[in-house]
């Protein structure tokens, strides 16, 4: 049944820490849960966040764990958008390189596995540099008919 | 605030390590300190049951990534077993099954690095 034109926002604004991580992910869950995601789907959308806030801890924010990370939620029916916002250090995405197992295993390097990760979990994924120093990832996946 | 627990055991000369809860960022530093405990003890056999994990991130996967060659280099391995779908999923995405070996129980896990002797 069509849950008809639901649409919803919400907001996290937390900071940087790894602590926080399960916070987030509880943050993700419920409003997913709301949207109608199946648990299959859910699990994906919390995966890419934490993920997407994992690299912003870790790159934009050295691990300084007084950096703030915004989440914001936009549910469209059937589009649920979620936007990471952050003010630490500017990185492009482009220059990540897509990885290779096998070489990773050969070189023993753990890095650079979670953009990967997002780009396959997620439908869309739009990295950005907003005014005022700030990055910004938005992640959307659609809700299926 | 995630909960994650590492347990240790042996399972005759193969270290079996118990992982369960949430495996992120914020926890896999337990687990390196579980792998660097084993270095230490030169410990090369080992089988990471995952029967009670219920997440793991990238974070958590580069954990593995990160020793299992020192392990292998020195007639071990990492092997895994009893993963639930939703966790075997993420592997899969990201190749691991053509680099590691999965398996249903952790005896078979066990058992294989039997056949290495």
């Amino acid at each position: 049944m069509n849950s008809g034109n639901k649409i919803f926002e919400k907001e996290l604004l937390i900071k940087s820490k790894t602590d926080n991580l399960a916070v987030i992910r509880d943050f993700i869950k419920s409003a997913a849960d709301e949207s109608g995601f199946s648990e299959d789907t859910i699990g994906k959308i919390i995966l890419a966040v934490d993920e997407a806030c994992t690299n912003i801890i870790k790159h934009a924010y050295k691990y300084s764990p007084e950096g703030n990370i915004i989440i914001k939620i936009k549910f469209n029916d059937p589009k649920f958008s979620i936007s990471i916002t952050d003010e630490g250090s500017h990185f492009d995405p482009n220059i990540v390189p897509e990885p290779d197992l096998c070489e990773y295993y050969k070189q023993k390097r753990v890095g650079g596995l979670g953009m990967f990760l997002i780009k396959k979990l997620m439908d869309e994924v739009n990295y950005s540099t907003l005014s005022g120093n700030k990055n910004q990832v938005i992640l959307v996946k659609y809700l299926p008919n | 605030m995630a909960e994650f627990n590492v347990n240790l055991r042996g399972v005759g000369s193969v270290s079996v390590i118990d992982v369960k809860g949430y495996l992120d960022a914020h926890t896999a530093p337990e687990l390196e300190n579980i792998f660097n405990k084993l270095l230490d003890e030169r410990q090369f056999k080992v089988v990471v049951n995952f029967d009670e994990l219920k997440y793991i991130s990238s974070a958590g996967l580069g954990v593995f990534m990160a020793y299992v060659e020192t392990m292998r280099e020195n007639k071990g391995d990492i092997k895994f077993s009893n993963m639930k779908e939703n966790v075997y999923n993420i592997f899969d995405l990201l190749g691991f099954p053509i680099l590691y070996e999965f398996y249903k129980e952790e005896k078979e896990a066990v058992y294989k690095f039997g056949d290495q002797r």
